[in-house]
């Protein structure tokens, strides 16, 4: 931990830098291919949206001899005959889902599963879902989605310059693409609480990008006036310095996450908890890799476009050092004895 | 900060706070969610009023099964409300056939009219039945007792063709209703006025349709004539008299006034139980879900297992990454997590919040956002003391800047939680309330603990001089050692 925490030190200043601007090209080709994945996913295969979305019933009946034979035939003889799906959850659970059942069917299913499974009907537990009720919860959940988004970047305006907001809104979306993108992949079922998991994650990672950009307008504060470096140099050493920050902040927060998705995944087997934390834990990582990869090189290109930091470029680039605009910054290179850290007043 | 804890312990013991309002997704019970819509082949829309009136029917029907805690509701915004009906333990199975059946609103000539207990049958029943009332009939008449909420279900509202014996809505009547005359579709209009002259005081006036105009003149016609109950016609909504007016006149002009002694809140019920009728709302099945008690405390247990064992992931993390800085994020979580858990018993008292399993979910991941902000400040703690400043000024300059960043990423969540509860509906507003509500908690910790509590610390030699387990050491900070040659010494 101690070793770690030196690296914090010398990633504060400037000693060990990765090239995190510098080296965009690669980060957009790495994130372009995976946004390029999730769409193609996204069209051939689509996402498994759970029955809250497209209507449907869905029962859970805990047995000591949870067979899945045992539902199939109780959905036979309740004459169910559209698609169904049987699912075994841990040990003693089987989870019967269907398309949108009346509430005849309903009632046919829930007394052939208890008499089948020899249990009580008040002990299934069942959620039946209307057709039309689907389609107000997805446009619900597209409102607060595109809602989330106008707000904060409205906030974020207000808060930061529009192009860190601008920079911060790419990156939120990138963001929505990619976990889009894994859940068609690997075809996790989709729910409400994938939903309010997968916007929790939004702010979150636009937290993340919040305190990364708030280092970056400090390092860049009168930058144009100090000539010192670049604005992709002193945003590059922003992120270095919240390196540790970031670090931390994803485990502090993946470890409630991580304590949900074991305890929703293993004890409780399928629903809310597992559902949500999935979207967290998937969320987190895509959020947490934006704002360092994305983010940033971003606001450090939008920036590097104005006059003024051009002009700094230049002049940074004039003092005869071997800088490649947008670039590193590493000390012994560019800065000069002058800009060393001055370790000398310590204590 | 422990003083606010204490007083907020002694509120909420006050009030008789002593229990957590837990959800039916954690206690067990049915839920169900109906969305009203105008019936197939009606033209109109629905009105807030409707609805409205669509809650109190649907709250009657409920109520009459007894169960304690049940609760009828209308949730979201203007006429895209949804009724939610929550009924805990397992009796509320029963509901959900109950309550998503349309209420008509019809006329029925009254027949006989009783107090609400339960009678025995006369024995000269043959000689005095009114026409159209059997002696069977007569004798379920007898024997219903409405003073038993059970027997002022309503749900159905009868075939129309038929004789039936029914309830008034808060059971002070009992009555024999011929069959329906006027059926609630045949009023156009119906509204609560005050009589300008004062002389009737409220009223409520009503216009058919055609048909309507028709028929009520019809029954108006042939009821005058007759002595006392039969002269009344009941208005009955849901299978329930809502009230029984004497009919005084013929009326064939199709407008039709019903006076007696109301007070306001009496007419305007009345009217929009006509409107109500004139375009009754039928209900979708929008969600049912019926959690077993089992399952219930199955979530219940495992939404405080990982509560619990998350909390202690993170307070290990800290200890080892912070030492003894460490202790102020502990110490900063669990003032967090009392006022959370204060907060929750208070506001279930107050404003009846529930606990529901992603209301914990929500809780769970804030101790991320908390442990948060903790980690800001004390990274930009040490960045300054790794600038050469002292371990006190530091603290002071640290949370100058760092204050910036934990008030702008806590607006950031809480508009997420904001967004999500105004357009989200069931479990997700109750994620969004506890993700609102432990944001603002994370707030008020840092500036009102947190902040106070490392200033306190710094001036202990402890952690001012760079303990090896405080947290602020050297060599944790990572800065190196003068002494160790490589690197090269400013001169």
């Amino acid at each position: 931990m101690a070793k770690f925490s030196g690296l914090g030190g010398r990633l504060y200043r400037g000693e060990t830098s990765v090239d995190f601007i510098g080296k965009r090209k690669i980060w957009y080709s790495i994130s372009g291919l995976l946004i390029l994945a999730s769409a193609i996913t996204l069209f051939t295969q689509g996402l498994h949206l759970g029955i809250e979305f497209k209507g449907g019933s869905s029962f859970t009946v805990t047995s000591a001899n949870a067979s899945i034979q045992t539902a199939e035939s109780a959905l036979n003889e309740a004459g169910i005959t559209s698609q169904t799906i049987v699912q075994k959850i841990g040990n003693d659970k089987v989870r019967v889902q269907t398309d949108a059942l009346t509430s005849t069917q309903q009632n046919a299913v829930e007394a052939q599963l208890a008499a089948k499974y020899n249990v009580s009907i008040d002990s299934i537990d069942s959620q039946i879902i209307g057709p039309s009720w689907g389609k107000e919860i997805t446009r619900k959940a597209l409102y607060g989605l595109f809602g989330f988004l106008f707000v904060v970047m409205l906030y974020l305006a207000m808060a930061f310059e529009s192009k860190m907001a601008i920079a911060a809104i790419i990156s939120v979306v990138h963001d929505v693409f990619i976990t889009v993108g894994i859940y068609a992949l690997v075809g996790f079922e989709v729910t409400p609480a994938t939903v309010i998991g997968f916007l929790t994650i939004l702010g979150y990672s636009l937290y993340d990008t919040v305190v990364v950009f708030d280092k970056v307008r400090e390092n860049t504060k009168g930058i144009a006036a100090s000539g010192k470096s670049t604005y992709s140099q002193a945003a590059n050493l922003a992120v270095n310095q919240t390196l540790v920050r970031s670090f931390n902040t994803s485990l502090i927060a993946l470890l409630p996450v991580g304590s949900i998705l074991f305890v929703g995944a293993g004890l409780l087997g399928a629903g809310t908890l597992k559902d949500l934390s999935l979207a967290l834990f998937i969320g987190l990582a895509t959020g947490t890799y934006s704002s360092i990869f994305i983010a940033t090189p971003i606001l450090a290109v939008l920036r590097e476009r104005e006059p003024a930091m051009q002009a700094l470029a230049k002049r940074v680039g004039n003092r005869g050092d071997k800088v490649s605009t947008p670039s590193s910054i590493t000390p012994e290179a560019n800065r000069g004895p002058r800009n060393q850290p001055k370790r000398n007043r310590r204590r | 900060m422990l003083l606010v804890i204490a007083a907020l312990t002694g509120v909420s013991y006050g009030i008789g706070a002593t229990s957590f309002k837990l959800g039916l997704d954690l206690q067990g019970g049915t839920s169900v969610t109906l969305q009203p819509r105008i019936e197939d082949g009606q033209n109109g829309k629905v009105t807030g009023e409707a609805i409205d009136q669509a809650v109190e029917i649907i709250r009657q029907r409920v109520n009459s099964l007894g169960v304690a805690e049940s609760e009828v509701s209308a949730q979201g915004t203007g006429v895209n409300r949804q009724i939610v009906i929550q009924v805990p333990g397992e009796t509320g199975r029963r509901i959900v056939d109950l309550v998503g059946q349309t209420a008509e609103l019809r006329f029925r000539p009254v027949l006989a009219e009783g107090a609400a207990n339960a009678t025995s049958v006369s024995t000269d029943a043959a000689a005095t039945l009114p026409a159209g009332v059997t002696p069977e009939l007569n004798a379920a008449y007898a024997a219903l007792d409405c003073t038993l909420p059970a027997n002022r279900q309503g749900g159905s509202s009868g075939n129309e063709a038929e004789t039936i014996v029914s309830c008034d809505r808060v059971g002070a009547n009992k009555y024999i209703l011929a069959p329906a005359e006027v059926l609630g579709r045949q009023v156009t209009k119906a509204s609560a006025l005050l009589d300008p002259q004062g002389a009737s005081g409220w009223y409520v006036t009503l216009d058919f349709n055609g048909e309507g105009t028709t028929k009520f003149g019809a029954m108006t016609t042939r009821l005058t004539s007759l002595p006392a109950p039969q002269n009344q016609a009941a208005i009955v909504l849901d299978g329930l008299v809502y009230s029984a007016p004497r009919i005084n006149e013929p009326i064939n002009t199709g407008t039709a006034q019903i006076t007696g002694n109301f007070t306001q809140i009496e007419a305007q019920d009345l009217s929009n139980v006509l409107k109500y009728g004139a375009l009754p709302l039928a209900f979708d099945r929008g969600e049912v879900q019926q959690v077993s008690p089992s399952l219930g405390a199955d979530q219940l247990r495992g939404g405080l297992i990982a509560g619990i064992l998350g909390l202690a992931l993170v307070i290990v993390y800290s200890m080892l990454y912070y030492r003894g800085l460490g202790i102020v994020s502990v110490g900063s979580l669990l003032v967090a997590a009392s006022l959370a858990l204060l907060a929750f018993l208070l506001l279930g008292e107050t404003i009846s919040f529930t606990l529901t399993l992603a209301g914990i979910a929500g809780a769970i991941v804030a101790i991320g956002i908390t442990a948060d902000s903790f980690i800001v400040y004390f990274e930009r703690i040490r960045d300054e003391v790794r600038e050469g400043k002292s371990l006190k000024s530091a603290v002071e300059t640290g949370w100058i800047r760092a204050r910036r960043t934990v008030i702008v990423a806590d607006a950031v969540s809480m508009i997420a939680a904001i967004m999500l509860y105004f357009f989200a509906v069931g479990g997700v507003r109750g994620f969004a309330f506890t993700l609102g509500l432990t944001t603002l908690i994370d707030l008020i910790v840092v500036f009102f603990f947190t902040k106070p509590l490392v200033t306190v610390l710094a001036r202990f030699s402890f952690f001012s001089n760079g303990h090896p387990l405080s947290g602020f050491s050297a060599r944790s900070l990572g800065i190196v050692e003068k002494q160790i040659p490589q690197v090269g010494e400013v001169k």
